[in-house]
C-alpha cells in the first residue's frame, strides 16, 4: 500500500515538476536604436512566448506591427520601409534554453540561462545565443534578455539620408511574464 | 487486505505520466496564429495631400504638420521670366492631428490674400485580415479670400467665403498602388456671373504608385461636371502629375499642374491652365511633422532628440 501511494506521489511530481508548459501572449519587446543625434525605443507588448520546461525548448512570436513609437511617423515608416510589416508580418525565435536543465522548480529564484535558437526577422533567419535570466515567482516565469542585432544581418537597409539617426546595431529587451499553462 | 499489482503496471504508469517532449512545432501551433484580427491599413498616401487635393492621410494625434507650398508661373512664359519660375504664389499652412481620426488644418495662399481652414474625419479605415477592403474620410473646407476690395465694388464678408465637401473613398490596392475617389462639392457664395451655378460638383481620381520605399509617383485630376461656360478664358478640369520623396519627418512633393492655386474652390473649380498650350506650373508642398503633444505610455522611455 506504502508503494502505490509512494508511486502516485512521484507520478503527480512528475506531472507538477516537469510536463509543464507556460505561456503568454502579452510578453514584451522592446528595441533600442541609439546615435549622436537621436535614441529611439519602440515597444510591443503583444509578443506571444511559450516555453516547455521538459524540453527547455522555448519559441517566441512578435508581430511587427505591434511595435508602438512614440512617434506615429516613425511606427509608419518602420512598417513601411524598414521592416516591411506588409511582407513579413511576424518575427520569431525558435530555441532551446541550453541548461533548462539547473532550474529549479520548486522554490522562487533567478537563474541565468542561455537560449539558442534561430531568429527570423524581415525574412531572414539567423541563428542567435542570447544570454538572460529566468525568474521563477509564485509559480509564473519571467524572462529577462538584453541582446544587439545587426540591421544589415536581417538585410534592414537604412538609406544614408537617415544613417545618422537610426543606429546600425540595435538593442533588443525582452522582458516578458509567463504563467502556467492550464491543461 | 493486500492489493496485489503487477510491477509492470507501475512501470506503464510511470512512463504514461511524464509528457513525450514537444517539438517546437507543437509550441507553435500552441501559440496558434497570433494577431491575425483585422489592422487598419497604414501609409495609403505619403501624406495628407496627393497632389493639390486631399489624400485620404490625416495626421497622427498631437502631431503638427507645417506644409510650406509653391507654385511657380507658367512653363510657356518662356526664358524671360525663367519659365515661370519668376511668379510664384505661396501657401503657408499647418495640418494637426486632433486625435487619430480627426485633423484639422488652416492655410493662408498668396492668391487672392485667401485664408482657408478644413477638418477631415476618418469614417471608416480600410483594414487587413479581412476588414474593410476601403477607407472613408469626410473633408470639409471654408476659405476666405480677404483681398482688397477694388474701388468702387462691394463684398460683404459673406461674398468672400466658399465651402468644400468632399468624400474620400480610398483603397492601398497593394505596397505600391493607391487609388483614391473622391466626390467634390464646392459652394460658392458670390460668382462672377448669375448664368454661373453657385454649386459645382466634381469627381476627383487620384492614384500613386511607390517606385522605391521613400518615392512615388503621384497623379491627380478633378473632373467638374457642371463647368461654367466662359468662352474667353474656358475653365478648364486640374491635372496633376506629381512626386513624393520621403526622407525621415520630411515630405518634398514635387508636380506639374495646370493650376497655381491651393485651395479646392480655386483649383476645382476655377482652373483655367491647359496643359496643350504648355499652361503647365511647377511646384512644390514642403511637409514637415512636429510632434505637440507627446503620446502616453512613453513615460520612462528612453526616446530623445539631441
Amino acid at each position: 500500500m506504502k508503494k502505490i501511494i509512494l508511486i502516485a506521489v512521484v507520478c503527480c511530481l512528475q506531472h507538477f515538476v516537469h510536463a509543464q508548459k507556460f505561456m503568454t501572449r502579452s510578453g514584451q519587446v522592446s528595441f533600442f536604436s541609439s546615435t549622436a543625434v537621436e535614441n529611439i525605443e519602440a515597444i510591443n507588448n503583444e509578443v506571444a512566448c511559450v516555453f516547455d520546461a521538459t524540453s527547455g525548448e522555448l519559441v517566441f512570436i512578435v508581430p511587427i506591427k505591434s511595435f508602438k513609437f512614440d512617434r506615429a511617423l516613425m511606427q509608419e515608416h518602420f512598417n513601411e520601409n524598414y521592416l516591411e510589416s506588409d511582407q513579413f508580418p511576424k518575427a520569431d525565435f525558435k530555441g532551446k534554453i541550453e541548461n533548462a536543465a539547473a532550474i529549479n522548480y520548486s522554490k522562487d529564484g533567478s537563474t541565468p540561462v542561455k537560449a539558442v535558437g534561430t531568429m527570423t526577422m524581415h525574412g531572414v533567419s539567423q541563428a542567435i545565443t542570447v544570454p538572460g535570466t529566468l525568474t521563477l515567482k509564485n509559480g509564473s516565469l519571467t524572462f529577462k534578455a538584453v541582446f544587439k542585432v545587426k540591421n544589415k544581418d536581417y538585410k534592414i537597409v537604412i538609406p544614408s539620408v537617415a544613417t545618422n539617426k537610426v543606429a546600425e546595431v540595435v538593442e533588443i529587451t525582452v522582458n516578458s511574464l509567463l504563467a502556467p499553462l492550464k491543461k | 487486505m493486500k492489493i496485489r499489482i503487477p510491477k509492470i503496471l507501475f512501470v506503464i504508469g510511470s512512463l504514461l505520466s511524464a509528457y513525450p517532449s514537444f517539438a517546437q512545432d507543437d509550441l507553435t501551433a500552441l501559440l496558434g496564429d497570433v494577431k491575425e484580427k483585422p489592422s487598419p491599413v497604414s501609409a495609403t498616401f505619403k501624406t495628407t495631400r496627393i497632389v493639390n487635393g486631399h489624400s485620404i492621410e490625416g495626421v497622427a494625434k498631437g502631431v503638427m504638420d507645417i506644409k510650406i507650398s509653391h507654385r511657380f508661373g507658367r512653363l510657356n512664359q518662356g526664358a524671360v521670366d525663367l519659365f515661370g519660375l519668376d511668379n510664384a504664389y505661396i501657401r503657408i499652412g499647418a495640418d494637426y492631428g486632433l486625435t487619430d481620426n480627426i485633423t484639422i488644418g488652416m492655410g493662408r495662399s498668396s492668391v487672392d490674400k485667401e485664408y482657408d481652414g478644413y477638418a477631415k474625419v476618418k469614417l471608416l479605415k480600410q483594414k487587413d485580415h479581412g476588414g474593410s477592403p476601403i477607407a472613408i474620410s469626410y473633408v470639409v473646407a471654408m476659405s476666405l479670400k480677404a483681398f482688397r476690395t477694388p474701388v468702387g465694388e462691394t463684398f460683404v464678408l459673406a461674398d468672400r467665403i466658399c465651402y468644400t465637401h468632399q468624400v474620400l473613398f480610398a483603397k492601398k490596392v497593394n505596397k505600391a498602388l493607391s487609388v483614391q475617389l473622391t466626390p467634390t462639392l464646392v459652394h460658392y457664395n458670390l460668382v462672377d456671373y448669375s448664368l454661373y451655378n453657385n454649386n459645382l460638383l466634381a469627381m476627383g481620381f487620384g492614384a500613386r504608385m511607390k517606385v522605391s520605399n521613400r518615392a512615388t509617383v503621384n497623379a491627380e485630376y478633378y473632373y467638374v461636371l457642371n463647368k461654367w461656360d466662359n468662352a474667353q478664358t474656358p475653365y478648364t478640369n486640374n491635372f496633376s502629375i506629381g512626386m513624393d520623396i520621403e526622407t525621415g519627418g520630411h515630405v518634398f512633393q514635387f508636380m506639374l499642374t495646370n493650376t497655381q492655386a491651393m485651395t479646392e474652390r480655386n483649383f476645382i473649380g476655377q482652373t483655367t491652365g491647359q496643359w496643350g498650350k504648355g499652361d503647365i506650373h511647377l511646384g512644390f508642398n514642403l511637409g514637415r511633422v512636429f510632434t505637440v503633444k507627446q503620446p502616453k505610455g512613453f513615460e520612462g522611455s528612453r526616446n530623445s532628440t539631441y
